[in-house]
């Protein structure tokens, strides 16, 4: 499934596209009028100081808001407004800001759960355990011990998924993520709380992830890993997109510098 | 190695076996002791299935139900509106019964939709609420329509009946009495086991994971891709309609019901059981339900004698002490095994977590 497509290819298709989209909670305006557009098996970066938009965008997208203006089309599709689980089931899968795992569950089961929406089984099939129900059961795990080998906690499989260390948990996460077969993987701040070495580690999943031919989407705090690994990077402040290109670029933007830094006396 | 499995699965084979002539044999045993016995033992059979069925929401989805009575409610006065001569139809227990299963999930969902986004507390005192609906509805559906014949309940309704043999009638098979509460015992175990199959096969499946993860996150259930909301009243739908079997089964082994049979205490003893034996986990809700069923019994027949033979007169009603020793054991369990006799390790885990956070919480 590797795409082989170069970084910051042109000719690379839209997977989604956002098209002025807005959200108000009472009187705060939390986005206004966002427009961008993700690549296919790209990286890229939403960035921006704290309060600036980014997880409301991140929720809107996936479908825990709806937006009040705006839409958002998914491989040609439109999906502004779909439900959450819809969202999920067209294929952009997500993880979150402070971490929500099946915390008493283990965290093969946590894979497992992710797999629901791939899966067909219903009450019938799990009382009767039939040929079909029982071939999917095994894939199903098969899938989940792949996944965790994937991100490299496997033998941690029967461990409580809240007992494993945070650089594991944030790595459940995205396995959990992985197992729902997305195109488009939204990660919320994953190297938040993670040590140097925990993060490189992640730069390296991630790259990964993309080579699959699954592009990412993420929000994230750690500058020197936006730089190294986005292709592109959105910059969002009080709700408004105020800057967009590859990241040294950004870095360059006056703007930018402004939101971060503040005006110069 | 391959021997020595072989071993164990002839070992485990055995023990099953043997458990199954037990059980099936034990009604033979309780007669001795008086039919009463038998019955004592079908209606906690009949309690098991509730608790087995309020376990599916409560503990496999963990939706807090307290009027989880109210579908037993539903299917018991199903079997008796269709096999009584109140409105004089007579359908056999194999075509009520499933009709019972269904109109009992019919209302689980009934009451499922308008509590979708209700949790814990809230969702509690709306089901309670819920109960108390159904049972002054069956209370006064007697007018202008006499359906339900209000609080004088209905009676006479038909036993169960297999190729002509009634479950009433006390028959000789071989030179054995076999009563009628020992056919019920054995249909009940049957069913029992069937029941237990089912809850243990959806406990390990894609449904049983779905239930698992509405539980214990639903946003991130729902980010996963799960519809909550369908996932949720199929949850509602199916303990439903195992209580609406039991009522069934209650409605044809009492031969009448009315609306008294049908109160919120009884909700709460279902809850109790789930609670006390070990929320989700299957045998710890069997235990449960076992030990509240009994133990009042075997007290109503041994306070009476040893308070006489103590003292010479009664002091203390059994009636009062069985809620004495209830409340008391539910506050022991609830100190020293706050999961559960028997908990399920998820609820083991999540409560050893949430001790750690106390304690950690208290040295910051």
């Amino acid at each position: 499934m590797k795409s082989g497509k170069a970084r910051g290819d042109n000719s690379a298709k839209a997977l989604v596209t956002a098209e002025g989209i807005g959200k108000r909670f009472g009187g705060v305006q939390a986005l206004t009028g966002v427009s961008f557009e993700i690549k296919e098996g790209e990286i890229y970066g939403l960035i921006g100081p704290n309060g600036a938009g980014k997880t409301t965008l991140f929720n809107v997208l996936t479908g825990i808001y709806a937006p009040d203006a705006g839409t958002f089309t998914f491989r040609g599709r439109d999906i502004t407004g779909l439900k959450t689980h819809e969202i999920a089931a067209a294929g952009i899968a997500r993880t979150f800001q402070n971490i929500r795992l099946f915390a008493n569950l283990s965290a093969l089961e946590n894979v497992m759960i992710g797999r629901h929406v791939r899966t067909r089984a219903g009450v019938l099939g799990a009382v009767l355990r039939d040929r079909r129900t029982r071939a999917e059961e095994a894939a199903i795990q098969a899938r989940a011990v792949e996944l965790l080998e994937y991100v490299g906690i496997a033998p941690r499989a029967n461990d409580a998924a809240g007992s494993l260390p945070y650089g594991d948990q944030r790595r459940l996460e995205i396995a959990r993520a992985l197992a729902t077969d997305p195109t488009l993987l939204a990660l919320d701040e994953p190297a938040a709380g993670m040590n140097a070495s925990e993060t490189i580690g992640l730069r390296k999943l991630l790259e990964r992830v993309r080579e699959d031919g699954i592009a990412l989407l993420l929000i994230e705090h750690d500058m020197k890993l936006v730089m190294k690994v986005c292709d592109r990077v959105l910059v969002l402040d009080y709700g408004e997109r105020i800057a967009e290109g590859a990241p040294s670029e950004v870095q360059k933007d006056a703007k930018v510098i402004e939101a971060y830094l503040g005006t110069p006396a | 190695m391959r021997d020595l499995l072989r071993r164990n699965a002839a070992v485990r084979w055995s023990a099953v076996v043997l458990i199954a002539l037990v059980l099936i044999a034990l009604p033979f045993a309780l007669s001795q002791a008086g039919t009463a016995w038998v019955r004592i033992t079908n209606l906690a059979i009949l309690f098991t299935l509730l608790a087995l069925g309020l376990n599916i929401v409560v503990g496999f989805a963990g939706l807090l139900d307290l009027g989880y009575v109210a579908f037993y409610a539903v299917g018991a006065y199903a079997y008796a509106l269709l096999a009584s001569p109140h409105f004089g139809l007579h359908l056999p227990f194999w075509v009520i019964l499933p009709i019972g299963a269904a109109v009992a999930a019919l209302f689980g969902v009934l009451l499922g939709a308008p509590t979708l986004k209700l949790r814990g507390d809230y969702l509690a005192i709306v089901t309670l609420g819920f109960g108390e609906i159904v049972r002054i509805f069956l209370n006064n559906l007697s007018r202008p329509v006499n359906i339900t014949n209000g609080p004088q309940g209905i009676s006479q309704i038909d036993p169960f009946s297999i190729a002509g043999v009634s479950f009433a009638k006390t028959d000789t098979v071989m030179g054995a009495m076999v009563s009628g509460p020992m056919k019920y015992y054995w249909f009940l175990l049957a069913l029992l086991v069937v029941v237990i199959a089912i809850n243990l096969r959806l406990q390990n499946s894609r449904i049983g994971r779905a239930w698992e993860a509405v539980r214990e996150d639903e946003t991130a259930a729902r980010a996963m891709g799960i519809d909550t909301t369908k996932i949720k009243l199929l949850a509602f739908a199916m303990g439903a309609s195992f209580g609406g079997v039991a009522g069934g089964l209650f409605a044809a082994i009492q031969g009448f019901i009315s609306p008294e049979s049908f109160v919120l205490v009884e909700s709460i003893m279902v809850v109790a059981m789930v609670v006390l034996g070990g929320m989700g986990n299957i045998w710890g809700v069997i235990l449960g339900a076992l030990l509240l069923s009994f133990v009042p019994e075997i007290l109503r027949y041994t306070v009476e004698p040893l308070q006489k033979a103590a003292f010479g007169r009664m002091i203390v009603e059994p009636e009062v002490l069985r809620m004495l020793i209830f409340g008391f054991a539910l506050v022991l369990v609830m100190l020293f095994r706050p999961a559960g006799l028997l908990p399920s390790a998820v609820r083991r885990r999540e409560l050893a977590a949430r001790g750690e956070g106390e304690l950690a919480e208290r040295k910051a």
